[in-house]
């Protein structure tokens, strides 16, 4: 059984309906995010499971018990915001015993806790500072500290991160990873960045219109995308207008060449996707030829701009000395791999 | 190569901008700075100008203190009325949850009753709740409450303060409105999540983040209150022996009239206001890095 249900959700603000019909389940010690553009639905979604917003239809389990008419305070949840929310006229110790306080916890136990929280969170000497006295990823740190002291079921992050730069964005983000895990407990973690969902998550709720488009591991969701938007809005995808003109062995015609998918396919027009680091210039089980009509440099990587029949395809390879970078004009001819060929399905 | 060393720094180029703060530097000094400092020194010189203690000595007299004493009880009085009564409109408004096409009309009549002071104030309030006011009758004849049998009196400490209350509560408003508007939701939602009650939040939280605000406020309430001199004249005469009156009658010299006296008791009234002024900046720096 699941520790936390989402069942049938619906929420509409005035004439907008903002989430239709949202379904997760998500198993204790689960590391969720919820990707998607802004106005997807994904901040309304943890709004609801924190009892701020309530649905208009659906229902919100927690370990097993309907918390759907309960109010915030019993919910029994951690919530650290995008701009940080520390209260500005407390310390740091007295923001991260806060939940403990009002709960009536003994001052030696609300003491002994925050020790605890501020050696996790790697600011042991700062409990007598004040917000305003600390940086954005160590503010960002304390409402981590805060929200998790008073040991909440479920830990809701609304994009923790993207008030930080950068550098410290990176670096909090593993830590937070890394706290999630030794503590075991259930998060959900609301961005806007494929990147952070990605590397961060079990699994990733990829959000459109108010909709889940797809659940799946980081894997499943970027090398399996079950829709077009999906594919078009988690990593960078090239898509291919061709025609199906052999069903049964997969072969597309793009312009003159053809390419063999070996899977059927039915037949007529077709949308691809192709990854752009899955086209090599090594060579590959089948081939693309084009026209280079861009070569940008990125450090670490080359980024190449291919005509091909008529559409630009983007390919990237890892940057070398012993290998310059195409030249613009030349004819390049580079693989691909036909099981890393995407067939997205038709908008619907 | 060049003559300039590293350090060397170009010249300092006249910044036209200046020019357009002139009309004001120009309007404090005249109407400011040139009379204050004029009663300071006022305040310490004989009529013949030269030093003396005895002007300031001249303050503590029965009448003088007393008179200091009733306005600053005045001032007090309408002071913390107006910052309570003002604190719990605005919270009403910005925080209640009340209808948003609210907050505009009561900010501009808030902006316009700040400013409503002197005698016209003083007229509307007797022609209200003066002995033969509007609204004196109208309780007196329709619903039997005398007011006067109440012992209240448009030209008491009371019916000042009351008078007071008019351009004190706006001004109360539009100072804490966007105090209030500072106090950020998620604090609210952060707490909440923490378990926190709503009476814990505003005890724990919301009003410590908001008292340097409010006190901050209060002071310059107060000083409003203690400086007004038009409002009081127009409304009670010489019937309340109020600072300012005090001040109007030595200055005007007409029964009372000893100028150097009255430049000490200005001199007092500006050292009150100042420490007022100066609570209310302080105060007010230290809720903005708050609320930031």
């Amino acid at each position: 059984m699941s520790f936390l249900k989402l069942s049938h959700l619906e929420k509409s603000f005035g004439a907008s309906h903002v989430v239709r019909n949202f379904n997760l389940e998500v198993e204790r010690g689960e590391f969720i995010s919820l990707l998607g553009p802004s106005g997807c639905g994904k901040t309304t979604v943890l709004r609801m499971v924190a009892g701020f917003e309530k649905p208009d239809v659906g229902s919100i389990s927690i370990a097993g018990k309907d918390v759907t008419a309960l109010g915030v305070r019993r919910r029994d949840i951690g919530m650290v915001f995008q701009a940080y929310a520390l209260f500005p006229n407390l310390t740091v110790a007295q923001n991260v015993g806060f939940g403990l306080k009002v709960q009536g916890t003994a001052r030696s136990e609300i003491s002994a806790r925050v020790q605890e929280m501020l050696a996790l969170i790697g600011l042991p000497d700062k409990a007598d500072r004040y917000p305003y006295q600390l940086s954005g990823g160590q503010q960002q740190r304390v409402a981590l500290a805060r929200a998790l002291a008073p040991r909440p079921k479920v830990l809701l992050l609304d994009e923790p991160l993207s008030a930080l730069d950068a550098k410290i964005r990176v670096s909090l983000r593993n830590e937070i990873r890394e706290i999630q895990k030794a503590l075991g407990i259930t998060t959900i973690f609301v961005t806007h960045d494929q990147e952070e969902a990605l590397s961060l998550s079990d699994r990733v709720v990829v959000m459109h219109k108010g909709v889940a488009d797809q659940i799946g591991t980081p894997f499943e969701v970027y090398n399996a995308p079950a829709t077009r938007f999906v594919a078009g809005f988690v990593g960078t995808l090239n898509t291919l207008e061709a025609e199906v003109i052999d069903a049964a062995t997969g072969t597309v015609a793009l312009g003159a060449q053809r390419l063999v998918l070996d899977r059927p396919l039915p037949p007529g027009p077709v949308t691809l996707g192709l990854r752009p680091e899955m086209l090599h210039m090594e060579g590959g089980p089948a081939y693309l030829t084009g026209r280079v009509m861009a070569s940008d440099f990125l450090g670490s990587v080359v980024r190449v701009r291919v005509d091909v029949a008529g559409q630009i395809l983007a390919l990237d390879q890892f940057n070398s000395t012993r290998r310059a970078p195409p030249r613009v004009g030349e004819e390049l001819r580079f693989g691909l791999n036909p099981s890393d060929v995407l067939v997205i399905a038709p908008a619907g | 190569m060049t003559d300039q060393t590293p350090h060397s720094r170009p010249p300092r180029r006249f910044n036209p901008a200046w020019l357009g703060v002139l009309p004001f530097a120009l309007f404090v000094s005249m109407f400011l700075i040139a009379p204050t400092l004029n009663i300071v020194i006022g305040a310490f010189q004989t009529p013949d100008g030269s030093f003396t203690l005895a002007n300031i000595q001249g303050l503590f007299t029965r009448s003088i203190m007393s008179s200091y004493w009733i306005s600053i009880k005045i001032s007090v009085a309408s002071a913390a009325i107006g910052s309570l009564v003002g604190f719990l409109m605005a919270t009403a408004v910005v925080l209640g949850g009340l209808p948003r096409g609210l907050r505009a009309p009561l900010m501009t009549f808030s902006g316009v009753a700040s400013n409503f002071a002197g005698v016209p104030l003083a007229f509307a309030f007797l022609a209200t709740l003066g002995p033969l006011g509007l609204v004196t009758g109208v309780l007196r004849t329709e619903f039997g409450i005398n007011l006067r049998a109440y012992g209240f009196n448009i030209l008491s400490f009371w019916g000042l303060t009351i008078t007071y209350l008019f351009f004190q509560i706006p001004l109360m408003i539009l100072i804490i409105t966007p105090a209030l508007d500072g106090l950020k939701r998620e604090w609210r939602e952060a707490a909440s999540c923490l378990g926190a009650t709503g009476a814990q939040y505003w005890r724990m939280v919301a009003l410590p983040i908001l008292f340097p605000t409010i006190i901050g406020t209060f002071a310059l309430l107060f000083a409003n209150a203690f400086g007004a001199v038009a409002t009081a004249i127009a409304l009670t005469g010489s019937s309340l022996n109020i600072a300012p009156i005090m001040l109007f009658a030595q200055i005007r010299g007409d029964v009372l009239g000893d100028p150097q006296l009255g430049y000490a008791m200005a001199f007092g009234m500006i050292v009150i206001t100042a420490v007022a002024n100066v609570t209310y900046i302080v105060l007010r720096i230290r809720s903005e890095r708050w609320l930031k």
